[in-house]
């Protein structure tokens, strides 16, 4: 959650609570509710590492709040994060290690192992498509998101079926 | 065989004891379906999954009757039905069964309105029933426009999803359905979800071949073709309760 905070921030200096609702509108519900302790705590790394800094802003009635700029350094390494591809993602691995070793150990039945393993993607694959009509249609970036996420388990899927054609 | 999978006076939607399809093309004989025993209840809808060639639409054919068996029992709504001659089969088809296809088999000269309205008017529904069933399917899967067009000028994924508003035109018994979405682009895809969703929720039974996972995340039950033989049968388990409806967790957040 790093940068994207650090981006939010580049483009206008906000305290905690203003990032959290930022978050929750462009993403919608496709995206955790971000926690505003984990928002704080990461705010409070960025500063120490003289990425974002804090200014104590008086209000009254209430106490101070905390707003954060961008700093040059933070724009750096916003600069960087743009530029480097990011990682594409792995096979399961755990899921994997647990097929292969399986037979080796004794501890289940591979046929077992993948048919509960394809029960499960499609129970994940039933909550997306819940939680794809329970986005606003308009929001554009939750709606990819979730996609996203359908593609990657439909791979999951054709692999799961490849692992049952080779192994079973 | 289990006492569920018995044909009994609880009546199954469509139901499959010791199916078996042996194809004798050339010289060796194919075991395309090896002894499948299948019950889908009223109101269920049931995803297939199998890696190509597992019999996956050998089986759905047989038990829509457009494939004949090699041995063993077919039931649709507590009837017999493999021992029917094709007439037999014709006449079932028209009354319970709905069929959609990979490929469409849509009636080149009559139009899109005409295609979908047809099974519900040989089902024995008034012109005006039927009118109006044909309006709200072609509506909710985007192709309200679509009417008076003559199938051939529509795309391959137009078409498709008029394959499915005509499948469904009847409300038949029992859906049955080989691969509906394969050539949908995500979109319209999306609009085959919904409705699916729906008419399910509406009771309409659904007995489904799918490769699309999202298509078969909509089933309440999942079964998996290996070889002819039925390798897993089990629940889909519900949607996860959200205590904050919307609240998804689509993405991890790290710190």
């Amino acid at each position: 959650m790093r940068l994207p905070l650090l981006a939010l921030l580049a483009k206008e200096p906000a305290h905690g609570y203003e990032l959290k609702q930022a978050l929750e509108q462009i993403f919608g519900s496709a995206y955790p509710s971000p926690n505003i302790g984990q928002i704080y705590v990461t705010l409070g790394r960025l500063e120490k590492d003289g990425l974002v800094r804090g200014v104590d802003v008086e209000q009254s009635n209430r106490p101070n709040k905390k707003v954060y700029y961008c700093t040059a350094a933070g724009r750096e390494a916003l600069d960087e994060w743009a530029e480097s591809p990011s990682e594409g993602p792995r096979v399961r691995d755990e899921f994997f290690m647990k097929l292969v070793l399986a037979p080796m150990t004794g501890i289940a039945d591979r046929m077992a192992l993948i048919n509960r393993q394809r029960r499960h993607y499609l129970a994940i694959m039933r909550d997306l498509v819940e939680v794809a009509e329970q986005t606003d249609q308009d929001n554009r970036a939750a709606h990819l998101l979730i996609e996203g996420a359908m593609l990657h388990l439909q791979a999951d899927l054709d692999w799961l079926e490849r692992c049952q054609e080779e192994l079973a | 065989m289990s006492p569920a999978n018995e044909p009994g006076p609880t009546t199954a939607a469509v139901q499959a004891v010791n199916l078996v399809k042996v194809y004798q093309t050339g010289g060796l004989p194919v075991h395309a379906v090896r002894g499948v025993d299948l019950r889908v209840d009223r109101g269920e809808f049931v995803a297939i999954m199998g890696p190509s060639g597992s019999g996956k639409s050998t089986l759905v054919h047989m038990l829509g009757g457009l494939d004949g068996r090699t041995s063993g029992e077919i039931w649709v709504d507590g009837k017999r039905a493999d021992t029917l001659n094709e007439s037999g089969w014709a006449i079932l088809r028209r009354q319970k069964i709905g069929f959609v296809f990979q490929f469409f088999n849509l009636v080149a000269n009559m139009t899109v309105a005409d295609n979908v309205e047809l099974p519900a008017l040989l089902g024995g529904s008034t012109p005006r029933h039927a009118r109006e069933r044909r309006e709200y399917l072609l509506g909710e899967l985007g192709l309200a426009d679509k009417a008076d067009a003559s199938p051939a000028q529509l795309s391959g994924g137009e078409q498709q999803r008029v394959a499915l508003a005509r499948a469904l035109a009847n409300q038949p018994q029992v859906l049955l359905a080989d691969e509906p979405t394969g050539n949908l682009d995500s979109r319209n895809t999306r609009d085959v979800l919904r409705l699916l969703g729906e008419v399910h929720r509406q009771g309409q039974t659904i007995v489904m071949v799918t490769h699309d996972a999202r298509v078969a995340g909509l089933a309440d039950r999942l079964v998996t073709l290996l070889d002819g033989m039925i390798v897993d049968d089990g629940a889909i388990a519900p949607p996860r309760r959200r205590t904050k409806p919307g609240a998804g967790d689509v993405v991890e957040l790290r710190g």
